[in-house]
C-alpha cells in the first residue's frame, strides 16, 4: 500500500487542506503537503468527507442474489461514498443465528469495497415469537450490535420489551422497524387524499406513530437505547423530539426518498414508487428535513432495497416493495439538505457517517479527517450536475425512483483503509 | 377522443355528453329487429376479466357483437401472479394475436392504467372496474339512466345533469362505482351526496367533490336520485358495522325510507343487489327502481365508449386521438 495525497479538497465543507494518506492512516492533515513518492488526487473545489456510514442497506445474500449480492451490493456502496453499510437480516435464510450472520461478515470481508458489519435478527425466523440467539450472534467474529426485524415490526410489546432489555448486557441496540400491523392489513401506499382517489390500501401515519410511541416508553421504562428505522411521518418527529427531550436514550433515521419524494407520485401507479413505509406528504417530507436540520433525527439511512425487473414492472398490487437508494443518497441529501440551507457539509459527516458509526458502534469508521485516523474517506464534486441512468448503477438492480431526474452532486472518491475503491467516479 | 377509458376523471363535459347521445342512437339499433350495426366489422376485442363478472362482462361481450367486433374472452380466475404470468405477458400474447382493443377487468386498483402507459401494448384499453379505483363505462350507464328519467329521453340529448341532486349511500370505502360516480356526477354538474357509516368513508374523502353524511333520513327528501351500493357481508367481519341488521336498519332502503324521497325521485343500484340488506324486495321490485334500466342502459354505453374509441371503419374521419389520458393523471 502506498501513499495518497488528496491536494486542495475543503474538509468537511470547510478550510481547504491537503490529506497525506500513508497505508491505512491518515498521515498528515495540512497545507503545502509534500507529493513525494504518493499518488496526487487533486481535489480543488471538492469536498472531503469521512467515509460514509450506512445503517440500513439490504445486500440480499444469501437468499435473493438475482437481485444483489453482497459484492455488488458493495460495489455500489461503494460507488455511493460509503465505507460501510450495515446488512439488513431478512434474508433467505433470515440472518438470526451466528452462522448466517459469520457468512454475510466473511463475504464482506472477501469483496473488498466496503466493510459490512450485519445486522442480527431480533426474533427467529422474523416472526416476532421467540428471541434469537442475541448474544451468540453477538459473541461471533461478525460482532453484532444492531437487530433488526426490519421489513416486519416487534409488535408484540413484551418480546420488544425483552429484546431492549437482553442485548443491553453487551450495548446492543434494537432497531425497530415501525408497523402496527393490523392497522396496515393490505396497505398499498401512504392513507389519505391521494389512497382515497387511486383505491389503494391505506397504510396510515398512526401505524408508525404508535409504536414508536410505545417503544420509547419502553426503552426509557427499562433503560435501554432504541433505534427508529426509516421515520416517514411529522407525528412521528414529534415523538422522538418529545422522548429525546425526556432523556430516552432514542436514536432516528431518515431515508433519502422520504426526504425528497411524496405520495402525489403514486398517481402514476409505477411501483417504482411503491416503498414501505410509503412515500407520505409534502408537510412529512417538510417536518423530515427539519428534523434531520435541528438532530432531532440523528441520521440519513438509505433503506437500500433491490429488486429484479420482474418485481417491478408490474401493476402496482403485485410489486414489491421498496428503491435502490446507495447510488443516489449523497445526491439527494445535497440536493435536500445543503442546497436548502438546512445542513452544511459538516452537518452531512454527522448525519452520514459520524452518528451512524456511533450508533452501530462501526469502529474506524466514523472517524475525523486527521492524523492518526483510519483513512476511510469520501470525496464529493458538489458542483456536478447529472441525470440519473440506472444503466450506470453498480447495483444488480434498477428500481430507482429517480430515473431520468436531475440531482446534484458526484462521489470521485472513496477510500476504505488507504485504498481507493473509488476513483474519478468509477470503480476501481 | 381519447384513446382509452380509464377512469370517469379523465372526461371532459363535452366529451361525457358526446357519449350519452351517441349511447341514444345505440341504443335505437336495440328496438330494430335486426340488432346489429356493422362498425367494428373485421377488428378484435379481447375482454380480459381477472376478476370475476357476470353482468359486466356479458354487457361489454353484447355491445361488441352488436358492433360485430370479433370477441375474445379471457378469463384468468384470481390473479395475474397466482397463474404465473404476469399482467405484461397476457397482454402482450394477446396483442401478438392480433387483438385491437382491450377490455380489462382487475382486482388490482391502476392496473388498467399501467397497461394502457407502460408501453407493453399499443391497443386501446378499456377499464371495466379495477380494483376500488374507477368503474367509468358503470358510471357512464347510471349517468344515461339518470338523463333519460330525470330530464327525458329526447329532451336530454346535448344536456348535462346540473342541478341534479344524486346521493350514493353504502361501501364507498370499497366501492370503484363510487368514486366514478362521484367523479363524473361533478363534471356533469350534479350535485353528489354520499352516505355511510363513518367506518366506511375513506380517509381523504374531504377533497373529494361531494358531500358526505352519517345520516340517510336527513338526505333522502333532497334526493333526485338514490343509488344503492351493495354492502358486502364479509365487512360485518372486520368491523366495519356491528351487524348486518345494524346496517340494514341505519342504512338500508326500505319502503318507508323511500316515501320520504320526492315522487318524481328513482332508487338505483348498480348490481348485483343483496336484498334484505341494503334494499329490501319491496323497493327493488317497485317501479321507481330503475336496475333493469341500467343494464339495457349498460350495453348501449359500451357500444357507444367503444364506437367512439375505435372509430368504426372510417376512423380517419373522426377526430385525432390525444393523449389527454395520460396527461391529466
Amino acid at each position: 500500500m502506498s501513499k495518497i495525497l488528496i491536494r486542495g479538497a475543503q474538509v468537511l465543507g470547510g478550510e481547504v487542506q491537503d490529506v497525506l494518506i500513508d497505508g491505512e492512516t491518515i498521515a498528515e492533515v495540512g497545507t503545502g503537503l509534500s507529493a513525494e513518492g504518493a499518488t496526487v488526487i487533486e481535489a480543488q473545489g471538492q469536498v472531503l468527507l469521512p467515509g460514509l456510514v450506512d445503517l440500513h442497506t439490504h445486500l440480499r445474500e444469501p437468499g435473493r442474489e438475482d437481485s444483489e449480492t453482497v459484492l455488488t451490493g458493495t460495489r455500489a456502496a461503494a460507488s455511493g461514498g460509503y465505507t460501510a453499510v450495515f446488512a439488513m437480516a431478512n434474508t433467505h435464510p433470515v440472518a438470526d443465528t451466528a452462522g448466517v450472520v459469520e457468512q454475510v461478515w466473511r463475504l464482506g470481508k472477501e469483496s473488498g469495497y466496503c466493510d459490512v458489519q450485519p445486522i442480527g435478527a431480533v426474533t427467529v425466523g422474523l416472526e416476532g415469537k421467540k428471541l434469537a440467539e442475541l448474544g451468540a450472534m453477538h459473541d461471533s467474529a461478525a460482532g453484532v450490535t444492531v437487530f433488526s426485524d426490519d421489513g416486519k415490526c416487534v409488535d408484540d410489546a413484551v418480546i420488544m420489551r425483552r429484546a431492549l432489555e437482553y442485548v443491553k448486557a453487551f450495548g446492543g441496540v434494537v432497531a425497530q422497524h415501525a408497523q402496527e400491523p393490523r392497522l396496515t392489513e393490505g396497505a398499498q401506499m401512504n392513507e389519505g387524499i391521494v389512497s382515497a382517489e387511486l383505491g389503494l390500501g391505506g397504510w396510515p401515519a398512526v401505524a408508525e406513530e404508535s409504536i414508536i410511541a410505545r417503544d420509547v416508553l419502553l426503552a426509557e421504562h427499562v433503560g435501554s437505547r432504541v433505534h427508529i428505522c426509516h421515520l416517514s411521518t411529522a407525528g412521528s418527529v414529534e415523538i422522538v423530539r418529545w422522548a429525546k427531550s425526556r432523556g430516552i436514550d432514542v436514536t432516528a433515521e431518515v431515508t433519502p426518498h422520504h426526504l425528497l419524494l411524496t405520495d402525489e407520485l403514486v398517481r402514476s401507479y409505477n411501483p417504482v414508487y411503491k416503498v414501505n413505509p410509503p412515500l407520505r406528504t409534502e408537510k412529512d417530507v417538510l417536518a423530515l428535513r427539519e428534523a434531520l436540520a435541528d438532530g432531532t433525527i440523528d441520521i440519513v439511512a438509505t433503506d437500500h432495497a433491490p429488486h429484479p425487473h420482474e418485481d417491478k414492472d408490474c401493476e402496482w398490487a403485485a410489486a414489491a416493495m421498496g428503491m435502490v437508494g446507495l447510488e443516489t443518497a449523497l445526491s439527494v441529501v445535497q440536493q435536500t439538505m445543503v442546497e436548502t440551507g438546512l445542513l452544511d457539509w459538516a452537518g452531512v459527516a454527522d448525519r452520514m457517517s459520524f452518528a451512524p458509526a456511533r450508533i452501530g458502534r462501526a469502529t474506524g469508521h466514523g472517524r475525523p479527517v486527521s492524523a492518526g485516523e483510519p483513512a476511510n474517506l469520501t470525496l464529493v464534486d458538489p458542483a456536478y450536475r447529472g441525470v440519473v441512468d440506472p444503466a450506470d448503477f453498480a447495483s444488480r438492480s434498477r428500481n430507482t425512483p429517480y430515473e431520468g431526474r436531475e440531482l446534484p452532486g458526484r462521489v470521485t472518491h472513496t477510500i476504505l483503509r488507504g485504498r481507493a475503491t473509488v476513483v474519478d467516479g468509477k470503480l476501481a | 377522443m381519447m384513446r382509452h377509458l380509464i377512469s370517469a376523471a379523465d372526461l371532459t363535459r363535452d366529451d361525457a355528453v358526446l357519449i350519452l347521445d351517441t349511447a341514444e342512437e345505440m341504443a335505437r339499433v336495440a328496438d330494430r329487429p335486426i340488432k346489429k350495426l356493422p362498425t367494428l366489422r373485421g377488428r378484435t376485442i379481447c375482454n380480459l376479466f381477472f376478476e370475476d363478472s357476470t353482468r359486466t362482462r356479458i354487457s361489454f361481450e353484447a355491445a361488441e357483437k352488436r358492433l360485430s367486433a370479433d370477441v375474445i374472452n379471457f378469463a384468468a380466475k384470481g390473479s395475474s401472479v397466482s397463474k404465473g404470468e404476469s399482467l405484461k405477458d397476457t397482454a402482450q400474447t394477446l396483442e401478438a394475436m392480433g387483438v385491437d382493443a382491450v377490455v380489462i377487468r382487475h382486482g388490482a386498483s391502476g392496473a388498467p392504467y399501467r397497461l394502457a402507459t407502460s408501453g407493453w401494448i399499443d391497443a386501446p384499453v378499456i377499464n371495466a372496474g379495477d380494483g376500488t379505483h374507477q368503474h367509468p363505462t358503470q358510471a357512464l350507464l347510471d349517468a344515461f339512466t339518470m338523463r333519460r328519467r330525470l330530464v327525458g329521453r329526447d329532451a336530454g340529448l346535448g344536456q348535462d345533469l346540473a342541478g341534479k341532486r344524486i346521493t350514493l349511500v353504502g361501501d364507498v370505502l370499497h366501492s370503484r362505482v363510487a368514486r366514478s360516480n362521484v367523479d363524473l356526477l361533478h363534471t356533469l354538474g350534479a350535485e353528489v351526496t354520499l352516505v355511510a357509516p363513518p367506518t366506511l368513508v375513506p380517509v381523504g374523502v374531504e377533497t373529494w367533490p361531494c358531500e358526505v353524511s352519517y345520516d340517510i333520513d336527513r338526505v333522502l327528501p333532497k334526493s333526485d336520485a338514490v343509488m344503492m351500493l351493495r354492502v358486502q357481508r364479509e365487512r360485518m367481519n372486520a368491523a366495519f358495522f356491528p351487524t348486518e341488521r345494524e346496517y340494514s336498519r341505519r342504512y338500508g332502503l326500505d319502503g318507508d325510507r323511500m316515501a320520504k324521497m320526492p315522487e318524481h325521485a328513482i332508487v338505483m343500484h348498480p348490481g348485483p343487489m343483496v336484498r334484505g340488506m341494503e334494499i329490501t324486495a319491496e323497493v327493488a321490485d317497485s317501479d321507481r327502481c330503475t336496475v333493469i334500466e341500467q343494464v339495457a342502459n349498460g350495453v348501449s354505453i359500451r357500444m357507444a365508449v367503444l364506437y367512439l374509441l375505435l372509430g368504426g371503419n372510417d376512423s380517419a374521419a373522426t377526430a385525432p386521438s390525444t393523449t389527454r389520458t395520460e396527461e391529466s393523471k
